[in-house]
Formats: structure tokens, sequence, C-alpha cells
């Protein structure tokens, strides 16, 4: 005890529990403040010591490495949001909270943290033990086969960027008034990964497919049995069954341990907890393909299998998410991606479309991937609509919004692609509206 | 396929340097039993429908125990169940197609409501009924959506024959979007 009074040396009754964050509080909880700490340090070593003035994280030895980090305790915003805004009566019923989205105005880069990577599941997430999960290939095959965990980390694997997004991003922009949802509120069913796996083409290959395949049915082994058709030619193309997010195993709400990734296609049939690919010579016709992530026409048809994404951009920044507290420089960034292959061009409009201006892309631009763009800009205190165009190397062109609705409707629910704008008011306050 | 092949050797060889070309095959026999598990898919033309048999009857009070809890009778109108799914709906007052997207104004294929009901509902215990209970369940959803009559019996044989409002509602977007539904560029 008395030792302690008169020096810093730090003995096993400190550590109430296992690892040295527990020291600082120790301080605190035992309500001797930094300055009396420093008192503590002055009293031991005389006067004049250097530390005067340096904060505790300086002054103390901080905490044990662990086993698998967090971030710091500070970051409380950058969080994904769940449903908003919805009567406990509903959620009850609904029994999962099966939608969490990315807090895209928190992120730069293009990779998002496996831990903000937006969530959709249709009856919660499945915990599936890996010893108990195989992936069977059958149908129209020479031979039926199934593999494992760890027959799929034998194989030459590839590992590639691509983004995954919902195919009802964006949808409340369909609506006839602009909504004032955040960004990641309305664009928040997206995000990006380095994701490892095996080519199907390889595993299809070695199960003999028959030359009359036209597509494959894939399901999922969540409660509910995830299903969807995705055309042979996409399945032997770039699709892979994905084991890796970011370098590591992927996590539980992004299919663990094996999930189909159809890199540029709509996000619901990247079938999660993937056990079964069966090949045949048609569509399955399952419900998330016809009842759902179909869109009714002006003719009142349906799009049905809008299996390829189109070219589009957001700015993520500004955004809703901010004000501008006073004029000068900012710059304008966001994330553009296209379905079919790389962004080639992005530019970016400060007065609702009238004139543009070519953004600069962060490189290395990778395929079906989200690219990053910035462009500098000088506020100068007026009003201003901002928006980004993205065009990709294809020649496809973002729509505006009133392009798209004149081709679609109104009526459709998914696959909102067209530009979108934020309005800045002199205020510096914005918002999303319509131009 | 045996082009595929050759591309993957090549790759192994270029990527990796190894130097015998060998193939990697790690797949194992997958048994009758293994996909029997895992595939419950069956098909607008009944292919991989299960024996059994249901009626009209028997799929109302099926649905009374079982769904109603979160789903609507049809002269039911609570806002919250109608939110989690609305099931019955073939046209509006004027007789345009209903956007409400439900079994009788939308769904092209029979079989898609046996397919989806078996695996997923009801949402507390998915595949917690038999085969003969979900075709006794697709026969209601059927006949209140003003498909079938009350006294058609629901089973492999009959289910592909039931034709739906909606069958020729839809338009394929795969590879394309067609023109007409193009964005100016
Ligand atoms: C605990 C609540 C609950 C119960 C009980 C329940 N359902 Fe559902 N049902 C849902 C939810 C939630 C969805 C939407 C699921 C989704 O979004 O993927 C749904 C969707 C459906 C759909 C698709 C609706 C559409 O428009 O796409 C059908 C058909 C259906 N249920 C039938 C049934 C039947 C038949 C039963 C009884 C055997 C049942 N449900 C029991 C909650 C429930």
């Amino acid at each position: 005890m008395s030792k302690k009074k008169n020096s810093l040396v730090i003995d096993a009754t400190d550590h109430t529990t296992k690892g040295g964050l527990l020291n600082r509080r120790l301080f605190l909880s035992s309500a001797i403040a930094t300055s009396a700490a420093l008192a503590t340090t002055r009293a031991a070593y005389g006067q004049g010591v250097v530390g005067e003035g340096q904060e505790d994280w300086v002054l103390f030895p901080g905490s044990d490495a662990l086993e698998y980090s967090n971030r710091s305790r500070f970051e409380v915003d950058s969080v994904k949001r769940l449903l908003p805004n919805d009567s406990q009566e509903f959620l009850d019923l609904r029994l999962t909270k099966f939608v969490a989205r990315t807090p895209l105005d928190h992120l730069m880069g293009t990779i998002t943290p496996n831990g903000l990577h937006f969530e959709r599941s249709h009856q919660g997430i499945p915990d599936i033990d890996p010893n108990k999960h195989s992936l069977v290939i059958h149908g129209m095959v020479k031979n039926p086969l199934k593999f494992d965990i760890s027959a799929l980390e034998n194989y030459p694997t590839v590992s590639r960027n691509h983004y995954v997004e919902c195919s009802g991003n964006s949808a409340v922009l369909w609506e006839k008034n602009p909504t004032n949802q955040s960004l990641q509120e309305i664009h928040g069913l997206l995000s990006g990964s380095e994701w490892t796996g095996v080519l199907l083409s390889t595993l299809l290959d070695e199960c003999g497919i028959s030359p009359d395949a036209k597509w494959i049915i894939a399901e999922g082994a969540d409660n509910g049995m995830m299903t969807r058709s995705i055309p042979i030619d996409k399945a032997l193309d770039d699709t892979m069954i994905a084991i890796r997010q970011n370098g590591e195993r992927i996590r539980p709400s992004q299919g663990y341990p094996m999930r189909l990734l159809n890199p540029g296609f709509e996000g619901n049939t990247s079938v999660k907890w993937l056990r079964s690919i069966y090949v045949s010579d048609r569509p399955v016709m399952s419900v998330q393909e016809t009842a759902k992530y179909t869109d009714m026409m002006p003719d009142n048809k349906a799009l049905q299998f809008t299996l390829e994404q189109d070219v589009k951009s957001i700015i993520t920044r500004p955004s809703n998410a901010m004000s501008l507290k006073k004029h000068g420089l900012y710059e304008i960034t966001g994330l553009a991606w296209s379905g079919k292959g790389k962004i080639a061009k992005v530019e970016v409009s400060a007065d609702g479309g009238n004139t543009w201006a070519d953004a600069a892309l962060e490189g290395p631009i990778h395929s079906k991937m989200l690219t990053r763009f910035r462009v500098p800009w000088l506020w100068e205190g007026g009003s201003a609509i901002l928006q980004s165009r993205a065009i990709d190397e294809f020649g496809r062109i973002q729509p505006t919004r009133k392009e798209l609705i004149d081709a679609r409707g109104r009526n459709g629910i998914y696959h909102f692609h067209a530009v979108h704008s934020w309005g800045v008011a002199k205020s510096g306050k914005i918002k999303h509206v319509y131009a | 396929m045996y082009m595929h092949r050759a591309l993957i050797i090549v790759t192994l060889l270029m990527s990796t340097q190894i130097t015998t070309a060998q193939e990697s095959r790690f797949g194992v026999p997958a048994t009758q039993a293994d996909i029997d598990k895992s595939f419950w898919a069956v098909f607008p033309d009944g292919e991989f429908l299960p024996e059994g048999e249901g009626n009209v009857a028997e799929g109302r009070e099926l649905f009374e125990y079982n769904c109603n809890i979160c789903h609507n009778f049809p002269d039911e109108n609570d806002p919250v169940k109608n939110r989690i799914g609305k099931l019955f709906g073939v046209k509006d007052k004027r007789g345009k197609t209903n956007l409400k997207q439900t079994i009788g104004s939308y769904w092209p294929h029979s079989t898609t409501i046996f397919n989806y009901i078996r695996r997923a509902m009801p949402l507390v215990a998915p595949m917690s009924l038999s085969n003969s209970e979900y075709y006794s369940l697709t026969a209601y959803l059927l006949h209140e959506n003003g498909i079938i009559a009350e006294d058609y019996v629901i089973n492999k044989e009959t289910l592909p024959k039931v034709e739906m409002p909606n069958k020729d509602g839809f338009v394929n977007a795969y590879p394309e979007v067609p023109n007409k539904y193009k964005s100016g560029h």
C-alpha cells in the first residue's frame, strides 16, 4: 500500500481482470483523477518532470494486444443502421431485423470494413457449423459432387475486388417526393470487398456439365432456403464460391462458410450460406425472381431477371449527413460502379446538371467494383445542386431520374440507378432533392 | 468444358509456376441423401413436386392456425399484416392489375407458391408441415385468389396445370433490358 503511494509500480492487485486496460480505470474509479496521478508521479520523481501537460495515453502503458481487435471506443457514429421507424407490432411479426445499411458517409476508399458490410437476410442469419456444411453440385452433370470448406481451401483461389449492391438499394428514389432519409438509409445497401474463393467454372468443370445446361439453381442453407436461378454463361464466367472477405473467412451475415458471388449482378443472386447448385436447362421461377426483384413497367409488363446492374454513382461527401459550416474549398467525393465492367469516367455538376466537370478517379480501377472519385469545389455561399454521373468502359451513361422514369415508370421498386442530387442551401444545409 | 479445364491448367502454370500441370480435384461423390437434404426446388412444369394431395377446406383450417397470426384472411385488412405480406387480391376496382403484386394479380407460376411456402413458411417454423398440408395451403391460396374452384384438388399432377392470371405478364431483361425500357443512352 505504501509502496503504491510513493511510486507508480503496478502490482497484481491492480489487475481486477485479465488485461492491462483496467490500470487506467483503476485511477478513475478510485477517484484519483489524472492530475492527482500526475501529482503522485511528481511526488515520486521530484519537481520538473518532463511529462507535464501530456495526455494519459502518453504517460501510462496502453492496453494489451487482443486476439481480435475492436475499433476505438470513440468511433460510435460509424455504425450500420437497422430498419428505420418500424412499429413494434411489425417487428414482432417479422421476427428478425433483416436489414442493416453501410454508413457510407463515414467511409473512404472503396473497401468496406467487414463489420460494416451491409446485411440483408430474409429470415435471419444462420449460425452454421462449417463441419456440418457442404456444397452439393448436381443435376445436369456427369458426376454430382460435394465440396466442404476444407476441400474448397485446396483449390487455386482467386482474390478479386467486387462490390455487392442489393437490388432494392436507393428504392426510395422511385417515390414521387424527395425523401429526407439520410445518405446511409437511401444508398447504404452497397459495400465493396476483396473476395477470395474458387471460380464456380472450376467446380462445374470437375462435375462435367451437360452441353444443354442453361441455368444453375442456387439454394442456401438459411431458414427459408434462399433460391435463385443464374444463367450458365455467368456461372462459367466470373461467378465464384467466396469463402473469404478482405482476407478473413466471410462473416455469418455474409454467408459463412461459403456464398455465391455473382460480380455485377443484383445482390440477391449472390446466394449466401450456399449448399446446393442444381445445373438445369431452365430457371426455377422462385419467389425472389417472380414475386420479388421484378419491376412493373408502364405497360403493365414486369421486367424479370434484371440481373446485370446498370452504371451508377453517388456523392458520399458532402451529403445530408453534414452541413457546410463556412465558405471555401471542399472536396466532393463519392463512389461509382458498373455491373458490366470498369468505370471509365465520372462527371460532377454543382448546378443541377447544366455544366459538368471531370472528376479524378482513384485507381486501380477494378471491374465490377466501387471506384472512388474526387473533385475540389469552391463553395462561395450560394445555393447549389450537387450531382455525379458515371460512364463505364462500354459507354453506358448513368441516366437522369427523368430519363429513367420516362423509360420505366414509377411502379417498379427495385433497380434504381439514376443520377442522385444533393441540394445545398445558402445556409449550408444539405438535403436530398430531385433536379 | 475441355477448354475450360485447359485454361485452368494454363492459369496454374502461369500464376504459381508449378512445373508439372496437375488438375485440382477435391470434390467427393454426392449421395442421393446429400442431394435430397439440400435441394428443395420444384419447377413450373411440376418436376420435383412430391407425392401427397391437398384441398381448399383443409388449407383454410391450416391457414387459420399457422398463418393468420401474420397474414390477413381475404376479408381482413390489418395494415401491419398487409405489410408483412398481402396474399390475396386479383384486380382492383377498375379491373386493372393490382400493383400490390399478389398471387392472383402478379405471380406467373402456380408452383412458385408450393416451392416457397414449403421452404419458408410459416416464418416461425418453416418445413414444419407435411407435403399434403403444404398442398392444401397452396390450394387455399389459389382458391382465395380466384384461380381454382373450391373442390379442385392439388397434387403433383394438377398443380402445374393451374393457369395463373398474370402468366404472360413478364418480360425477360437478361442479358439485355429490352430497348423500350432503356433510358435515353
Ligand atoms: C411469424 C409471421 C409469419 C407467419 C406465421 C407466416 N408468415 Fe408468411 N410471411 C411472413 C413474412 C415476414 C414474409 C416476407 C418474407 C420475406 O420478405 O422474404 C412472408 C411471406 C409470405 C409469402 C410471400 C408473400 C409475397 O407477396 O411475396 C407467402 C405466400 C406466405 N408468406 C405464406 C404463408 C403461409 C401459407 C403461412 C402459414 C403456413 C405463413 N405465410 C405464415 C411472415 C409470416
